[in-house]
């Protein structure tokens, strides 16, 4: 029936975990499942710091990559006075309430500066002109300082918007959504700007002779579809537990699946930009980023990666039927995060393996234990508070959308 | 040219009901869906929710229409970049070979874009039949509320359904607040 004029509450009861859920034990699981991966990166890393540090890297980026996506789409919710986003907005702030946990784990990073930067190294600097020139830059006490301010940044906006949040739940305050309103546009601004320079520092400059302008976009891209990824798999598991008490309908699934399909399409146009440009003028010092990744083995993930990230994607998310389909949503969103993994894996790893791809046991050691962490910290910030924001004044306009 | 006879012309357009609510049309036109009628529709100042659903309406073919324009685009984009700098008029550019398809993919999305994009517009006019300068039920005075604060479903004549006693107590009982015949 049509939804003119009809105004539906929620309860906080009906969209809350309960303690006998076993969605109530996602931080145990989490917990579990990093300390097997602390203990398998510590059997197969303590012989080769090289690659343990690259594959935390990898999982780290790939985990802070999702966050980065929830306070995007927080912002972006907030910047556009969005109606329909309002029932799924309290997932997507949970996931960048993980936020703080990246603060904590940039620190290994820091002790991995000299495997993984080849300008971190004083002796490679100094004899080499180009990263002298970047040393005022790309010197690891600046860089150190940028990562953690970035990280400092995100986490103390994602806080914010997340504390605000979860207050209207309680005091129903509509001056708390235009507070919100006002603090994205600026915030969206550091964002963009804080985003761009963190690809540049923790990917972009694996490579340090080489440049892109358009890199920090790319990443950004790849932050954006692994959220709406993340976003449509933990609305449908929710759902199916029954823990969104019908708040969600399949309108709202349809619009995170046409929001997934915008932005792998958004992903290949930026990705096809940086490659265009590249072959075209065809300056060593760039091509030589591709040619690290088409002169060997690492050409059949090149391949994999423009037709798994988008070929096949952009034409199975093409259809309405399959984006109102939970089942093949449910599949194609699955897609997106295994193939965003290996999209970061194909940005950083060929800088360690440049004879070709090569397959550690510790690259799926650090996703279970950067991963766990990750479900440790959303895992409890779901059963903190309820999982749709409870007084939001357009939570009825939200409840009511349907798409034509 | 044979006249046709008087009786197989349609005296009228066929009728029009008025309703006050969304939510009166919309169970209108559940009862006028479920009584088999075929050649009806719904008229409303703004989209109301569901109604789509509630006139068993079928899924628009305006994305094929749209999808094969864009298809045809890219084709179009494809097949010109390749015969004018592969067979035509070959030239040599920044040392790269004739059919360097890498170079063509910008005009490739853009004519795909535009197929598209001009699918979808003029798909649509054509698909409602759009523009009509003339429609009989501008002559019924009241349909000028549909702009303001109405509701009409009107059934053709045409319908074989159609049958103006039976049709317009099904729309009375329908719950329509005014019901008028549309002179052709």
């Amino acid at each position: 029936m049509s939804a003119h004029g009809v105004t539906r509450r929620l309860a906080q009861a009906d969209v809350s975990i309960p303690s006998t859920s076993s969605w109530s034990k996602l931080p145990l699981i989490g917990g579990g499942l990093a300390a097997a991966g602390a203990a398998g990166s510590a059997a197969f890393g303590l012989a080769d710091h090289g690659q343990l540090f690259f594959s935390y890297l990898v999982a780290f980026l790939f985990f802070v990559s999702i966050a980065i996506g929830g306070l995007f789409f927080v912002l972006v919710n907030h910047l556009s006075r969005a109606g329909w986003g309002v029932v799924v907005r309290r997932l997507a702030e949970n996931l960048m309430g993980t936020l703080p946990l990246f603060l904590l784990l940039f620190v290994p990073i820091a002790f991995g500066l000299h495997d993984l930067y080849h300008w971190a190294h004083h002796e490679a600097v100094a004899g080499d002109p180009v990263l002298a020139g970047k040393a005022v830059y790309l010197n690891p006490t600046f860089f150190l300082i940028r990562g953690f301010a970035f990280l400092v940044l995100w986490s103390a906006a994602g806080l914010w918007f997340l504390r605000t949040s979860v207050a209207q739940d309680s005091s129903g305050e509509p001056c708390l959504t235009r507070r919100m309103q006002m603090a994205s546009a600026p915030m969206t601004l550091l964002f963009a700007v804080t985003v761009t320079l963190a690809a540049f520092d923790w990917i972009m400059s694996l490579e340090p002779h080489w440049f892109s302008t358009v890199f920090g976009v790319y990443f950004f891209s790849g932050c954006v579809v692994a959220v709406y990824a993340t976003m449509i798999l933990l609305v449908l598991a929710l759902d199916r537990s029954r823990l969104l008490g019908n708040a969600v309908s399949i309108e709202h699934v349809h619009d995170l699946g046409k929001m997934l399909f915008a932005f792998v399409a958004f992903w290949a146009y930026i990705a096809f930009s940086q490659f265009m440009l590249i072959w075209y003028a065809n300056l060593p010092e760039e091509t030589i980023w591709y040619s690290q990744r088409w002169d060997n083995s690492w050409r059949g993930i090149s391949i994999f990666l423009a037709v798994g990230h988008f070929i096949v994607p952009f034409f199975f998310l093409l259809s309405r039927a399959i984006k109102r389909n939970r089942t093949l949503l449910a599949c194609g969103a699955a897609w997106m995060l295994f193939i965003h993994l290996v999209d970061v894996h194909w940005l950083v790893m060929p800088t360690h393996h440049r004879e070709g791809f090569h397959f550690s046991l510790m690259d799926p050691a650090a996703i279970l234990f950067v991963g766990g962490l990750f479900l440790v910290v959303l895992g409890l910030g779901l059963k903190k508070q309820a999982l749709v924001p409870l007084k939001d004044p357009r939570l009825s306009e939200s409840l009511a959308f349907e798409n034509f | 040219m044979k006249p046709k006879a008087a009786t197989e012309r349609p005296k009228s357009f066929g009728l029009v009901a008025q309703f006050d609510t969304p939510a009166a049309i919309f169970r209108a036109c559940e009862k006028v869906r479920d009584a088999g009628y075929l050649r009806w529709d719904a008229h409303t100042p703004f989209p109301v929710h569901g109604l789509d659903k509630a006139m068993g309406l079928k899924p628009s073919r305006l994305p094929w229409i749209s999808l094969v324009l864009a298809l045809g685009g890219a084709a179009t984009g494809l097949l010109l970049q390749w015969w004018t700098s592969a067979v035509e008029y070959p030239l040599i550019i920044s040392g790269k070979p004739y059919f360097s398809w890498p170079a063509f993919v910008p005009v490739i999305f853009e004519l795909s874009v535009l197929g598209g994009a001009a699918g979808a517009v003029f798909g649509m006019l054509f698909l409602n039949r759009l523009p009509q300068l003339y429609h009989a039920l501008f002559r019924v005075d009241a349909f000028a509320k549909v702009t303001d604060d109405k509701f009409f479903i009107s059934i053709e004549a045409a319908d074989p359904r159609y049958d103006e006693q039976k049709t317009r107590k099904l729309l009375e009982s329908a719950g329509a607040s005014l019901v008028t015949v549309v002179e052709a």
